[in-house]
C-alpha cells in the first residue's frame, strides 16, 4: 500500500446516533456523512474504555487500558508509553496534535506533566517531540488553565472568559449548577464569539500548522475537538440552530419515572444508586447532581445543545478539508473520524458517563475515508471493531508494518475482510477508585451480544452481570444475564470474555489527580 | 456521593537509613530539592510559603517536625482550602532502609488527590536521590 497522509480527526464524548449517517435527526452533519457516504462507516465501533484518558491513550498506544496502564481517568499514560504518533514520525512523516490531548491530568497545580507546561514554551516540545508529536497545541473544554487555548483567550479575548460555564464548583467538584432555560446541569448561555470557542480554534490552527507543511510533505494530524463533551455552552448566535422545545425525547429515554426505575432495578445496583443520587463512582460526573432529578425538558436542552455543538464540529472539518483540497492533497489523505466515547444524554433518565456499558457510551461514530488515490469501495461495516484498530490503521496507511506493542488490527474495509480476518469480538474495560469507593467492569461485544461481568467493588460481590440482545433490545432495557434460557449462551460469553483479558500491567499506575 | 473531605496515602522504601533520608524530607526548607513543581521555598518560623511552576502559592503552618519521631505535619491555610493536613512519617524498618509515608488530608477532596498525587511522585523522586538513582516520573 503506497504511503498517504492521515487526518485524524476525534471528538469527546459523542454518540453514534449524533450523525445523519448514523440515523441521527437533530444536528446536520453533511461533512462527515459525504465521507461515510465515500468511505467506510462503522456500524459497532467499539471503545476500549468509556471515559477520556483511558480511550484516549488506546487510540495512541494501539493497547488495551490493561496494556497502556491507564486503568482511570487521573492515571498519566507514562512518558515511555509506544505512540502510532512516534512510529509514523520515525518513519518520516510530520506529526502535530491539535485540540484536546489528555493522556496527562489536567489538574496540576504543580505543573508537573509537559502536556500543561508545553504552552508556556511555545507548540513545539523542548527537548524533542513528545509522544511523538513535532507540534502541539492543545485545549479542552474551557477557558481556564495552562493550555494554548485557555492562554490565547487570556493574552488576546479576555473578556471572553467570563461567558463560559463553570466547570469545577467551589468544591472543586464538576459543577451541578443547572443553566440554560431548563436549569440542566452542565449547560451555560456562552455569549462567546463563535470564531473564538474552541471549537472554530482547533480547526484554524490545524489549518495553520498544515500551511506550514511543504507540498511533499508525509503527515499525520491528530485533530481534536473537545466538543460535544459537557460542558453544553456553545456560543449563544448559534444556540438557535436547534430549538430544544422541538426536540422529541430520545428512544432511550422512558419519559415515566416508574418505567425508568423498573428498568434500571433489573440492572447491577451502582445503576439506580447512581440515578438516586447515592453513589458517585465517576469524577466526572456531577457529584451533587441527582440523575433522578433530570427532566424531559432538560434531556431536550441537553440533546439540542450537543447538536448544535456536533454542526460546529462538522462545520469545522469542512473548512479543514477544503483547506486540504486548496493544497492539492484531496486525493492522498485518509480521514478518519471518532470519539473516545459516547454520552448517555438522557439514556435511562441518565447524563455524562460512568461505569455503564450500553450503546449511549460504548456504540462510537467511526468513519474511515480512504485517500480517493486508495481506491477502495464504499462500505458499511457491521461486524465489532475497536479504538485499539486505529494505530495499525494509521501504520497500514503509511505502508508500514505493525510494531509488535499493537493489540489491535487494521480495520477491515468490509464485511468480508472482516469476517476472513476474525473480527469477532472487542473488550471494553472499566476500572475506578474514588475516595472508598471502587467499580471495576469487563465487557464483551461479540456477535449480537453485549456481556458484561463484574468483579468485586463496593457495590458488587462478583457475581452481578448484563447481557443484552442487541438485535432484539437495541435500547438495552432487558438484562437477560440471569435468564434461564440463555444461561449457555451466557456461560459461553463469559468463558470467552474471561479468555480473552490481558495479563494487567504490574506495578499498577497510580492515580495522580482526579482528572 | 464523594465526600467533601479526602485522604490519600503514598509510600515509599527506601534504601537509605532512615536518619539520612530524614535530613532531607523532614526538612521544610529542602522540599524544593525533592517535591515536584516546587520553584521556591521560603521558612520562617513556623510558616512555610511554597511556589509552584504554575504560579500557584502555598502558605502553610508547620505543625510538627519531630526528628525523634521522625513526623512532618503541615496545613495548607487559604485558598482552595477549606482544611488540610499533610503528615509525613519515616519509619525505620530496623535493616538500614526505611519507609516514607505520605499523608494528604483535604476538603475539598479533590484538592488531596491532587496533592497526594504529587506528593507521590514527590517521594519517589526523593528515594532516586538518596539511592542515586535517576530521578523518574512527572516533574522529575
Amino acid at each position: 500500500m503506497a504511503r498517504r497522509k492521515i487526518l485524524f480527526v476525534t471528538t469527546d464524548q459523542q454518540r453514534y446516533d449524533t450523525l445523519g449517517c448514523n440515523g441521527g435527526t437533530l444536528a446536520r452533519t453533511p461533512v462527515v456523512d459525504g465521507l461515510a457516504a465515500a468511505g467506510i462507516r462503522y456500524e459497532r465501533a467499539v471503545p476500549q474504555s468509556v471515559v477520556c484518558m483511558p480511550s484516549r491513550s488506546t487510540m495512541l498506544t494501539g493497547q488495551h487500558p490493561t496494556t497502556h496502564g491507564v486503568w482511570m481517568n487521573g492515571v498519566p499514560l507514562p512518558s515511555d508509553a509506544p505512540s502510532v504518533a512516534a512510529v509514523l514520525r520515525d518513519a518520516g512523516y510530520r506529526t502535530a496534535l491539535v485540540g484536546k490531548a489528555h493522556f496527562e491530568p489536567f489538574l496540576d497545580p504543580f505543573l508537573r506533566f509537559p502536556e500543561n507546561a508545553l504552552a508556556r514554551s511555545g507548540t513545539v516540545p523542548v527537548g524533542g517531540p513528545h509522544r511523538g508529536f513535532d507540534h502541539l497545541e492543545l485545549a479542552t473544554h474551557g477557558p481556564v488553565g495552562p493550555l494554548h487555548y485557555a492562554r490565547w483567550l487570556a493574552s488576546e479575548h479576555p473578556d471572553a472568559i467570563s461567558g463560559f460555564y463553570r466547570v469545577l464548583d467551589a468544591a472543586m467538584q464538576v459543577n451541578a449548577e443547572g443553566g440554560g432555560d431548563t436549569g440542566a446541569p452542565q449547560v451555560g448561555v456562552n455569549p462567546i464569539e463563535r470564531g473564538l470557542y474552541h471549537t472554530d480554534w482547533v480547526a484554524e490552527r490545524t489549518i495553520a500548522w498544515l500551511d506550514g507543511l511543504a507540498a511533499d510533505d508525509d503527515w499525520f494530524c491528530w485533530m481534536s475537538f473537545p466538543d460535544p463533551h459537557h460542558p453544553w455552552d456553545p456560543p449563544q448566535s448559534e444556540v438557535g440552530r436547534v430549538d430544544w422545545r422541538e426536540v422529541p425525547l430520545p428512544a432511550g429515554y422512558p419519559e415515566q419515572a416508574s418505567e425508568r426505575e423498573r428498568i434500571l432495578d433489573t440492572k447491577p445496583r451502582h445503576w439506580r444508586l447512581w440515578y438516586d443520587g447515592k453513589l458517585v463512582s465517576n469524577y466526572e460526573a456531577p457529584a451533587q447532581w441527582v440523575p433522578a432529578t433530570l427532566t424531559p425538558d432538560q434531556v431536550r436542552e441537553v440533546n439540542a445543545r450537543n447538536a448544535v455543538e456536533c454542526e460546529l464540529i462538522d462545520e469545522a472539518l469542512g473548512r479543514v478539508l477544503a483547506r486540504i483540497a486548496e493544497r492539492g492533497w484531496a486525493d492522498d489523505v485518509d480521514v478518519v473520524f471518532t470519539s473516545d466515547h459516547g454520552e448517555l444524554q438522557g439514556d435511562f433518565g441518565l447524563l455524562f458517563k460512568g461505569p455503564y456499558h450500553v450503546d449511549a457510551l460504548m456504540r462510537l461514530p467511526l468513519v474511515w475515508r480512504p485517500a480517493p488515490s486508495a481506491g477502495v469501495a464504499p462500505a458499511v461495516v457491521t461486524r465489532p471493531v475497536g479504538l485499539v484498530d486505529l494505530a495499525p490503521t494509521f501504520c497500514a496507511v503509511a505502508g508500514l508494518e505493525p510494531p509488535p506493542f499493537l493489540e489491535g488490527r487494521r480495520l477491515p474495509v468490509h464485511d468480508a475482510d472482516a469476517t476472513d480476518r476474525g473480527f469477532d469480538r472487542v473488550l471494553t474495560e472499566w476500572d475506578s477508585e474514588l475516595f472508598g469507593t471502587d467499580v471495576h467492569v469487563r465487557t464483551l461485544t461479540r456477535d449480537r451480544w453485549v456481556v458484561t461481568t463484574y468483579l468485586p467493588g463496593t457495590c458488587h460481590d462478583g457475581s452481578e452481570g448484563e447481557l443484552y440482545d442487541l438485535v432484539e433490545d437495541p435500547l438495552q432495557r432487558v438484562n437477560r444475564f440471569d435468564d434461564p434460557a440463555l444461561r449457555s449462551l451466557r456461560d459461553d460469553l463469559v468463558a470467552d470474555l474471561r479468555d480473552h483479558l490481558l495479563r494487567p500491567r504490574v506495578p499498577r499506575l497510580e492515580v495522580e489527580a482526579p482528572v | 456521593m464523594i465526600p467533601r473531605r479526602g485522604s490519600v496515602r503514598r509510600q515509599v522504601r527506601v534504601a537509605r537509613p532512615a536518619a539520612e533520608v530524614w535530613a532531607l524530607v523532614g526538612d521544610p526548607a529542602r522540599l524544593a530539592e525533592w517535591f515536584p513543581g516546587v520553584t521556591s521555598v521560603t521558612v520562617e518560623g513556623d510558616h512555610r510559603r511554597v511556589a509552584t511552576a504554575a504560579g500557584v502559592t502555598f502558605d502553610e503552618d508547620l505543625l510538627t517536625v519531630d526528628p525523634l519521631a521522625r513526623r512532618f505535619q503541615y496545613r495548607v491555610t487559604g485558598g482552595l482550602f477549606h482544611e488540610h493536613l499533610g503528615t509525613l512519617d519515616v519509619l525505620d524498618l530496623g535493616d538500614g532502609t526505611c519507609l516514607v509515608v505520605y499523608a494528604t488530608d483535604a476538603d475539598p477532596a479533590t484538592l488531596a488527590l491532587v496533592v497526594g498525587g504529587a506528593a507521590g511522585a514527590g517521594i519517589e523522586r526523593a528515594r532516586c536521590i538518596l539511592e542515586g538513582a535517576r530521578p523518574v516520573g512527572w516533574g522529575a
